[in-house]
């Protein structure tokens, strides 16, 4: 008895990956909890574990296939009633050409937002099922399933000669789990076309350039850049923060922590000060949502990590209930693992607060992009000596200016400043943030 | 064991179409009718009012000869003519639905049904025209039986063959009214006023909602009551029937409107006011038949709360349409013979054969935006149509109302020459559940008052090509 392995959920919002790597080939015995795959998420790499054992019939998708579709079949194994497949056969099987899905449906355009350019986008071009048919469905219901990011191949027909209708596709929404409101992920459904004109067109000759394809990374982080940008009224707040105490107060908390190996950056203070600084003015830790404003019961903070070929925001999870040096450790390993992309999904989805940090670039200020759906993020910039005015007469301080992006459904001016006031109070006088 | 397979019970639109595809089925199926075969729809509705409505609109147009460069003298009719023909096509009609009848094996039991409790489906007790009465059996039973004007006794509109009339008599005068007081401005009504007026009558349309033909988009009601008044026929809406009376010289109608009473003189008066379900005399009450506002109360492939028993048409509820009939009765029976059916969800269109016509399909303006539909509406008028102003027909034009978000064409509203055979395009768009890009990609032959159903479905989406 054969059993297929199917392309894994990485994320309860994942639809497709790219199959990275096999770690077993046609012949070879796995038992459960072998790693028998690397898939590549948006995000991260993961390793795909065996669940059941068996011997692997057929790898049924190349390494290196993108846009696999979540669930479909990616191996064969014999079931573990069944003989191992003689060696001999194994090689050949290896050779034939079994129905790959290596050509997998283009990936759905991206559907029209609500609004008046939706119903004037183009038809969406017809899926095909994994078989190469094409898929035989209603104009409506096409484009319904389409805004609702569901699958057509995946759709049972119900209309003249098995086409897919319209109260087919009401029938797979109405069944489809509901994308988690708090998972960082935006539905593709939302991001909506923009017409773009060509380089070509806009005067840039094609052979004058060599073309990085978009990964999933990219693609991410341009569709929800793009949604948060456009669709959220965001503002920035900036304040200048001086940090010579902070800087004293953190040479005498790594003189301590030395001998242990420990040490605490900058950046682990702000993310320490962040976290009080939201238990004091919870209305900073809120995130809008149709149904209402939600308050997040902790500060969950994601901290920007630039990684190859992008960036990740892995969480500090409770970052609140969490002391300075538990913060730093967490951080160290996070951006660590973030950089050989070997984060789980959880631990980069999610977080109520983003905290994103370039002063080691030199950048003096900046503000960020929110990010969907929390209600501020932190851009910190380099902390430099600057000249100030104390009592009247010029002097030098150690300043670091931060901006704060709010979205101005949940965090207005008044509370974006309040909580910059307070967060300013703990970084000038960090003795405060342990009371 | 049962008679048949099964029984339909009336001959109309739906019954006599149902039992010819339960033939086709492989069904042994008899038809009960105490009356005519075809109902209705053959013999006193939809086709004897299209003889005269197309007699009527003959005549009309030889008045008007001179836009085409032509003239005629002696313009005349002979109005018992006009009827007799309207009857001799009902008559080739009805004689079909024997012929098909016939061919299809399907066994007419001429006389009125009654039903008992049966095993499984009910008894059907006919009292034969002929004499006597027969007791069939069958496994299944369909309720046609249609419906027929409602009369509002109350306030005298009753009609008596005279001077107050319902569609029956409207259809077989003797002779053409000189004035004519019409209640109600649905189709019936609106039909018989065209009619009429062609021939030269004085026509008043009394209508109790605040415009004229209600269940149409609203500006459809407003232009069809422009093109009305054009042609001569007045109209009272927002107005209520008091009191019906027969006078001298025919009858007096009592109108209030706006706080104003008045009296409407004419010679005949035409009682247009709706309808009401055939479900008397039939026994249904003995089964528990489960009825709503007088109608069979029957699910969506016409199944009821008794076993074994259908209903289909217009004695199961609104539309009150031969095709809607037809379209039950098909389905109910491949539901019957357990062939699976494909989810199709069909809107129901709806014409009215007046001077102009009007035709419609889905939902009006208003309704789409009730239903909660963020809407795009296009217009598109025949006056700047190449092939209207050629003929003469600018009057009139096509609305489109499609779903903001989707794209869907929830509904599609014409009134002008001929809208009635075009108004198909539109549902057929409808029901493939196509898109405004369906109807942008579909070629509209040149030149056609059809390209305006184009045009309507491009301005909807700011697009409008010739204008």
């Amino acid at each position: 008895m054969s059993i297929e392995i199917l392309m894994p959920a990485l994320s309860p919002t994942m639809e497709e990956g790219s199959l990275a790597k096999w770690h077993v080939k046609v012949g070879d015995t796995v038992k459960a909890g072998d790693v028998i795959a690397e898939i590549e998420t948006d995000k991260a790499t993961m390793e795909v574990e065996a669940v059941d054992e068996g011997t692997v019939e057929a790898l049924l998708v190349d390494a290196g296939t993108e846009g696999v579709k979540v669930n479909a079949p990616i191996a064969r194994l014999s079931g573990d009633d069944a003989a191992p497949a003689p060696k001999a056969e194994a090689p050949k099987a290896e050779d034939k050409p079994e129905p790959k899905a290596d050509k997998p449906p283009p990936p759905a355009a991206p559907s029209q937002a609500a609004g008046e350019t939706g119903a004037t986008s183009k038809a969406p071009p017809a899926p095909v099922s994994a078989s190469g048919d094409r898929v035989m469905a209603s104009p409506l219901a096409r484009r319904l399933a389409q805004a609702a990011g569901l699958d057509l191949a995946a759709i049972k027909g119900s209309g003249p000669h098995g086409r897919v209708v319209k109260a087919d596709v009401d029938a797979a929404r109405g069944k489809a789990p509901a994308a988690p409101a708090s998972a960082g992920e935006a539905a593709p459904a939302t991001a909506a076309p923009r017409q773009t004109q060509t380089l070509a067109q806009m005067g840039i000759p094609d052979g004058s350039y060599d073309l990085v394809p978009l990964d999933g990374m990219r693609k991410t982080i341009a569709r929800r850049m793009t949604d948060s940008f456009r669709d959220i009224p965001h503002f920035p707040l900036t304040i200048d923060l001086e940090i010579d105490g902070l800087l004293a107060a953190r040479a005498k908390i790594n003189a301590m922590l030395e001998k242990d190996g420990g040490k605490v950056s900058v950046n682990d203070l702000v993310l320490k000060a962040v976290a009080v600084a939201l238990k004091r003015v919870p209305e900073a830790n809120a995130s809008y949502s149709p149904e209402g404003i939600a308050m997040h019961h902790h500060a969950d903070i994601a901290m920007a990590v630039a990684i190859d070929g992008g960036l990740i925001t892995p969480i500090i999870r409770k970052a609140d209930t969490k002391g300075l040096a538990q913060i730093a450790a967490e951080a160290k390993d996070l951006a660590g693992r973030a950089r050989d992309r070997k984060l789980k999904p959880e631990e980069f989805q999610g977080g109520t607060f983003s905290v994103s940090n370039l002063g080691m670039m030199g950048i003096k200020s900046f503000a960020s992009i929110i990010n969907e759906p929390q209600g501020c993020i932190m851009s910190v910039g380099a902390g430099e000596q600057r000249p100030v005015v104390k009592n009247g007469e010029l002097a030098i301080a150690t300043v670091m200016t931060v901006t704060l992006t709010c979205d101005h459904r949940v965090v207005d001016g008044a509370i974006g400043s309040k909580f910059l006031q307070v967060f300013k109070s703990l970084i000038e006088d960090p003795l405060t943030m342990i009371v | 064991m049962s008679d048949f397979d099964l029984i339909v019970i009336g001959a109309g639109p739906g019954g006599y179409v149902a039992a010819i595809r339960a033939s086709q089925l492989g069904l042994k199926t008899a038809i009960v009718e105490r009356e005519n075969l075809g109902g209705i729809c053959l013999n006193w509705g939809c086709i004897p009012t299209k003889a005269l409505l197309k007699s009527g609109e003959v005549y009309e147009q030889l008045g008007h000869l001179d836009a085409y460069g032509l003239s005629v003298t002696g313009r005349s009719f002979d109005f018992a003519k006009v009827v007799e023909r309207s009857r001799g096509v009902a008559k080739q009609l009805t004689a079909g639905v024997a012929f098909l009848m016939k061919k299809h094996k399907i066994e007419v039991i001429e006389g009125a049904a009654k039903l008992e409790k049966g095993q499984g489906a009910p008894k059907v007790v006919v009292a034969l025209k002929a004499g006597g009465s027969r007791t069939v059996t069958a496994k299944s039973v369909i309720l046609a039986t249609g419906a027929r004007a409602r009369t509002i006794p109350a306030i005298g509109a009753v009609p008596d063959g005279k001077a107050i009339w319902a569609y029956r008599e409207a259809l077989t005068p003797k002779a053409c009214p000189k004035s004519l007081v019409v209640i109600g401005s649905g189709a019936i009504g609106i039909e018989f006023a065209s009619f009429y007026r062609a021939l030269g009558a004085e026509v008043t349309v009394v209508e109790a909602v605040d415009r004229i033909m209600p269940v149409e988009d609203e500006e459809i009601s407003k232009a069809a009551q422009k093109a009305f008044e054009k042609r001569g026929i007045k109209f009272r809406v927002g107005a209520k029937v008091s009191k019906v009376e027969k006078t001298k010289g025919g009858v007096s109608v009592a109108v209030e409107a706006g706080g104003k009473a008045e009296t409407l003189e004419a010679e005949v008066c035409i009682v247009a006011v709706g309808i009401a379900a055939n479900t008397e005399d039939l026994g249904l009450e003995a089964l528990g038949l489960k009825l709503d506002r007088g109608h069979v109360v029957a699910d969506k492939h016409g199944a009821t709360n008794v076993a074994g028993l259908y209903a289909i048409g217009d004695v199961a509820g609104a539309p009150w349409l031969a095709h809607k009939a037809m379209h039950d009765g098909v389905h109910c029976v491949e539901h019957i013979a357990g062939v699976k059916t494909p989810t199709v969800t069909a809107p129901v269109p709806g014409c009215t054969y007046a001077n102009p016509q009007v035709a419609s399909v889905g939902l009006t303006e208003a309704a789409a935006k009730a239903a909660g539909h963020e809407v795009k509406v296009g217009r598109f008028p025949f006056k700047v149509n190449g092939k209207a102003i050629a003929a003469s027909e600018t009057e009139g034009f096509a609305k489109t109302v499609f779903d903001a978000k989707t794209g869907a064409l929830l509904g599609a509203h014409m009134i002008g020459h001929e809208v009635t055979e075009m108004i198909q395009g539109y549902t057929i768009a409808m029901t493939m559940e196509g898109t405004e890009e369906d109807l942008f990609a579909t070629v509209f032959p040149h030149p056609t008052m059809s390209e305006a159903m184009h045009e309507a479905a491009l301005d909807a989406f700011g697009k409008p090509l010739h204008i």
